[in-house]
C-alpha cells in the first residue's frame, strides 16, 4: 500500500515534508490506521504519533486521514483510503510538535474556559446529589466525548480563532453542564459564553458532527446554548 | 430588558448581532417579497409606475426600514468576515490596522448605500 504521511521536526527541518513510503499489509485483514502507523514504526522508528488504548477511548490518536479527522485506532484503512493510498496528517490547526503530534494547549485552554465541572453552591447532601432519570438522560450525548480535537480541528471557525471561539468540543461540554440539572452556574456559564466569538462564531457548517468519532452532535448542543442566552436576554 | 441594552451595544454582544442579523434578514425578506409582488403584477415597469410604488408614505417608511436593515445585516457580516480572515497569522504584526482599514472602508460604504437610497426615495415628489 502506498502511504503518504506528514514529518516535521522542529528541531532539524526548515518546513514539513511528506514522506512517501510503500507497506506491505498482510492479505485478508483489514487494518486499522493504527496498525499500520505501527508497521511504518517497525521500519522507521523516527516516526512521532500519540497513542494509547487502541480502541477508541482515550481519545490520543485523532489525526486527519486523508483529508479526514479522527481517530486511527478504529477507522479501517479500507475507510480512509478507498483508493488504496493512505495519506496520513496532523490535526489541522494546532501547532505540529512533530509529524502527528499536535500541541493541544490552544484547544485544552478552550475547554477550561466553559468550567468543565459541576457548580453547586447549595449545601452538599450527605451521600450524592440525586437526579431523575428524566434529568439524567438530557446529558446523554453530551458526557461522551472523550476530548479528542477531531472535531475542533475540522471547524473553521476554530482555525481562524482558536483563541477565541471555545470550538465544538469545548461548547458541547458547554451544554453538559448547562443541562445538569445539578448544576447552579447557568446565568454565569451564559454570562461567560454570550460575547461575539465564543459561541456565536459558529456557523453551523457541521464538519463537527461529521467527523466526530463517537458519533456526537455539537452542532445542536451550540443550537441549544444560543437558544438558552435567547430566553435568557428576552 | 437584557436583550434591548445589549441590542443597543450593537457590535460587542454576539446575541444582539444573532437577533438583529435575523430579524434584519426577516425585513429584507418581507421587502423582497414586496418588490417580487409589485413587479409580477405590474405589466410595463417605468419610472412614473416605480414612482407611483414607492410614492407612500407606507412604502417610504418600508423602504427605509429594508434599508437600515441591509445596513445592519451588512456591517455585522462583515464584520464577522473581517475578524475571521484579517488575522496576525496572515498580516503579521500590523494586522490591527489592515482590520481598522477594513472596516473604515466597509462602514463608508454602507454609510453611502444607505443614504443614497434614501435620498433618493424620500426625494419622491408627490408626498
Amino acid at each position: 500500500m502506498k502511504i503518504s504521511v506528514y514529518r516535521f521536526d522542529p528541531d532539524e527541518d526548515e518546513s514539513p515534508r511528506m514522506e512517501e513510503m510503500e507497506l506491505d499489509l498482510p492479505a485478508g485483514r483489514d487494518l486499522m490506521v493504527l496498525d499500520v502507523l505501527e508497521l511504518m514504526k517497525a521500519r522507521d522508528p523516527s516516526i512521532a504519533y500519540r497513542r494509547s488504548c487502541r480502541e477508541g477511548v482515550c481519545g490520543s490518536d485523532g489525526i486527519n486521514m486523508n483529508g479526514r479527522n479522527g481517530l486511527a485506532c478504529i477507522t479501517p484503512v479500507s475507510e480512509a483510503a478507498p483508493r488504496g493510498k493512505l495519506t496520513l496528517r496532523p490535526l489541522p490547526g494546532l501547532p505540529v510538535v512533530r509529524d502527528l503530534v499536535v500541541d493541544m494547549g490552544q484547544f485544552y485552554r478552550q475547554y477550561e474556559k466553559i468550567t468543565p465541572w459541576l457548580v453547586n453552591d447549595t449545601p452538599p447532601p450527605a451521600q450524592e446529589r440525586l437526579q431523575t432519570p428524566e434529568d439524567r438522560e438530557k446529558l446523554n450525548g453530551l458526557y461522551e466525548c472523550i476530548l479528542c480535537a477531531c472535531c475542533s480541528t475540522a471547524c473553521p471557525s476554530f482555525w481562524w480563532n482558536p483563541d477565541k471561539f471555545v470550538g465544538p468540543a469545548g461548547l458541547l461540554q458547554a451544554y453538559r453542564f448547562l443541562a445538569d440539572s445539578r448544576d447552579t452556574a447557568t446565568a454565569e456559564r451564559l454570562a461567560a459564553l454570550e460575547d461575539p466569538f465564543s459561541v456565536f462564531r459558529c456557523r453551523g457548517i457541521m464538519n463537527c458532527v461529521s467527523v466526530c468519532p463517537k458519533g456526537l452532535n455539537p452542532t445542536r448542543a451550540i443550537g441549544k446554548i444560543r437558544t438558552m442566552l435567547l430566553s435568557q436576554g428576552i | 430588558m437584557a436583550l434591548v441594552t445589549n441590542v443597543t451595544s450593537f457590535g460587542r454582544s454576539g446575541l444582539a448581532d444573532f437577533v438583529l442579523q435575523r430579524v434584519s434578514a426577516v425585513v429584507l425578506g418581507l421587502y423582497g417579497l414586496c418588490l417580487v409582488g409589485f413587479f409580477a403584477t405590474t405589466p410595463n415597469v417605468d419610472h412614473a409606475t416605480l414612482v407611483g410604488f414607492l410614492d407612500s408614505l407606507t412604502m417610504k417608511a418600508f423602504t427605509t426600514l429594508a434599508v437600515v436593515a441591509l445596513a445592519m445585516h451588512a456591517w455585522i457580516g462583515m464584520w464577522t468576515v473581517g475578524t475571521d480572515y484579517v488575522r496576525r497569522h496572515y498580516f503579521g504584526r500590523g494586522h490591527t490596522v489592515y482590520l481598522a482599514t477594513y472596516q473604515v472602508v466597509c462602514l463608508g460604504a454602507i454609510f453611502v448605500y444607505v443614504l443614497w437610497p434614501l435620498s433618493v426615495v424620500w426625494q419622491i415628489s408627490g408626498s
